[in-house]
């Protein structure tokens, strides 16, 4: 393999990664220096080294999104996370047990496939659905039914404090069939026998799940959380879509790619939007390494 | 007093009649049949209603495409009066849903191309050849899947603004691409490294270059890991939303589907057309439905494959 390699590595690799830096890893560098300065593209950007970091820290709005991605950091992997192990333990092993083989309830394989479907939906378009099933008035999909059982409607995303709520609502609607069939594909890797000797040993379905399906799941659960909580600081499409005038009502849901987007596209002060995006990518670091250090724990070998 | 092997297969996955003698052992019982009966019971209860939760948003948004917006208004949970296809016509050429289903279609079906073609020749050089400087190439690689797109999205615009790729397609496809490459090179290069070895070497011992080897022997090699990254491609690619807005914003022929539907969501309630609004979001979900349908194993497997090993 000796002959020709190095023409050969340089030329299938001179494409991407040209490809690459140029649209990634440029932008990304640029970003951390535009945010030194107060450029507003019009005149050259001038240096102001931190400035812009210490406005951020007098901004409402940026610490109202830091707030809401406190509040989606949690809620999202939480319900997520719980209505799919339920689910995906009731597809997998909820059902009867025959011949030491345990098997999911009658109609897992159309449940799992049903569940799923929201993923391959793009979120945008999600966000439009979900903007007409919310509607105020009689032709949303919800008030609808209430208003002809003669309730009240519910303002979904227009009420401050439950306009952020709608939001999650609509995200875990997508994300549950993801992770049913990702942890359905974590339960099938746990060995049977396992569930037979602890149901020789009077072990309840409560009991099995929480002692022999969860520690058997949890590097596929620390995935979860990994990408539930990326998701959870990457909510762009379906705030500026679904919420009232892109992170309302008066800042009620909005989020930092919202606020970036706002600084930069709309009022020009991309100096300030790109501090922004610096401590978005800090805060997505520390939620990264902080997960991974929490959830370390010696993994069950089986 | 029954033991677990005779279970009959069906009534394990019905709900418990309330006369059941076996259920009424009380608390302290440990029958096991009745424990997977109740189960098994509220399971289903609770599978079915998520199903529900899932399915009717969908349906109720063909059923409104067919209404007239005093219909939407009046009977939101009925059936449509009559089928009026028209809805779907103004969608298509009024509201341009043809055209930005179109658009969508080029850009994704380029980049995901262009992303699969560089994505495998950086990962198959990365998994399989010893050279100065292949850890750095890599991680330079990997690590792009731990930044967020938005610290990068001023930078962005102003480099597609001076190669003068803002407002076109080719741009589009080129962020598009590079964007998609982290993950590509990442997983592709996994799959490389487990390919044997074995048949390179008998290919180059036959005179093959290593060109030639990429192309004819070992791509086919990789078919499965190909099929899942680029779904996983297609997917991502056609649910973006942040980029075209950002990089197409002022030619609005060009808008992708995303876009154009976020667009006329807006311009719906301006000029009332709901009807307009539910076909268009129609027209935009149908094929998904269909294409889901279809490949729904490899698209599951294709979607979940990056995060088990």
């Amino acid at each position: 393999m000796r002959h020709g390699k190095y023409p050969f590595v340089i030329g299938f690799l001179f494409a991407p990664v040209a490809l690459y830096v140029t649209f990634v890893i440029w932008p990304y560098a640029q970003a951390f220096w535009i945010s030194m300065t107060n450029w507003r593209g019009l005149s050259a950007p001038q240096w102001v080294g931190f400035d812009n970091y210490r406005r951020l820290l007098d901004d409402g709005a940026f610490w109202k999104a830091v707030q809401h991605h406190g509040v989606l950091l949690l809620a999202l992997p939480l319900i997520t996370v719980a209505i799919a192990l339920f689910f995906a333990f009731l597809l997998n092993v909820g059902g009867k047990s025959s011949g030491g083989q345990r098997q999911g309830v009658w109609g897992a394989k159309f449940y799992r496939v049903v569940f799923f479907f929201p993923q391959v939906l793009a979120v945008a378009i999600i966000a439009v659905l979900f903007q007409m099933v919310y509607r105020p008035n009689e032709s949303g999909l919800i008030n609808g039914v209430l208003m002809e059982f003669g309730l009240e409607p519910v303002l979904f995303l227009v009420k401050p404090n439950l306009a952020l709520w709608s939001i999650i609502a609509v995200l875990v609607w997508q994300a549950v069939g993801f992770y049913v069939v990702l942890f359905s594909a974590g339960m099938a890797s746990i060995p049977g026998e396992i569930y037979e000797a602890a149901e020789m040993d009077g072990a309840s379905r409560v009991t099995l799940f929480f002692r022999v399906t969860l520690p058997l799941l949890w590097d596929t659960l620390q995935v979860a959380w990994v990408y539930l909580g990326i998701a959870a600081f990457d909510a762009f499409a379906i705030v500026a879509v679904l919420s009232v005038d892109g992170g309302g009502p008066d800042g009620a849901t909005t989020v930092l790619a919202m606020e970036i987007y706002r600084n930069a596209f709309v009022y020009s002060k991309y100096g300030y939007a790109s501090a922004m995006g610096v401590a978005l990518f800090f805060l997505t670091l520390t939620f990264a390494a902080l997960t991974l250090r929490l959830t370390k724990r010696e993994s069950v070998e089986y | 007093m029954n033991p677990q092997s005779t279970l009959p297969p069906t009534p394990a996955a019905l709900p418990p009649k309330t006369g059941d003698p076996n259920a009424a052992g009380g608390r302290g019982s440990k029958d096991p049949r009745s424990e997977v009966r109740l189960f098994a019971g509220l399971g289903h209860v609770a599978l079915a209603v998520w199903a529900v939760i899932v399915i009717v948003p969908i349906i109720w948004t063909f059923l409104a495409a067919f209404k007239n917006t005093s219909e939407i208004f009046s009977s939101p949970w009925t059936l449509p009066a009559e089928l009026r296809w028209e809805n779907f016509g103004r969608a298509w050429t009024k509201a341009h849903i043809g055209r930005y289903f179109l658009n969508s279609v080029i850009v994704v079906s380029c980049s995901t191309f262009l992303t699969m073609l560089l994505g495998s020749m950086a990962a198959y050089v990365l998994a399989r050849y010893k050279f100065w400087g292949n850890r750095a190439v890599y991680f330079l690689f990997v690590s792009g899947l731990a930044f967020p797109v938005f610290l990068a999205l001023v930078p962005l615009f102003f480099v597609v603004k001076n190669l003068g790729l803002l407002d076109t397609h080719t741009g589009v496809v080129l962020v598009y691409s590079a964007y998609s490459l982290p993950f590509t090179v990442f997983f592709l290069a996994a799959f490389f490294k487990t390919l044997p070895s074995s048949v390179a070497e008998a290919g180059m011992i036959d005179g093959c270059g290593h060109t030639r080897l990429f192309f004819q022997v070992m791509m086919p090699m990789a078919k499965p890991g190909l099929i899942s990254v680029a779904i996983f491609n297609i997917i991502g690619q056609w649910a973006q939303y942040q980029l075209p807005l950002v990089l197409l914003s002022n030619a609005k022929d060009k808008w992708v589907l995303t876009q154009g539907i976020a667009d006329i969501s807006v311009n719906a309630g301006y000029e009332a057309d709901w009807s307009g609004l539910f076909a268009a979001l129609t027209i935009a979900i149908l094929p998904m439905i269909i294409v889901y349908a279809v490949f729904q194993r490899q698209i599951q497997a294709g979607l979940t494959s990056g995060a088990v090993k």
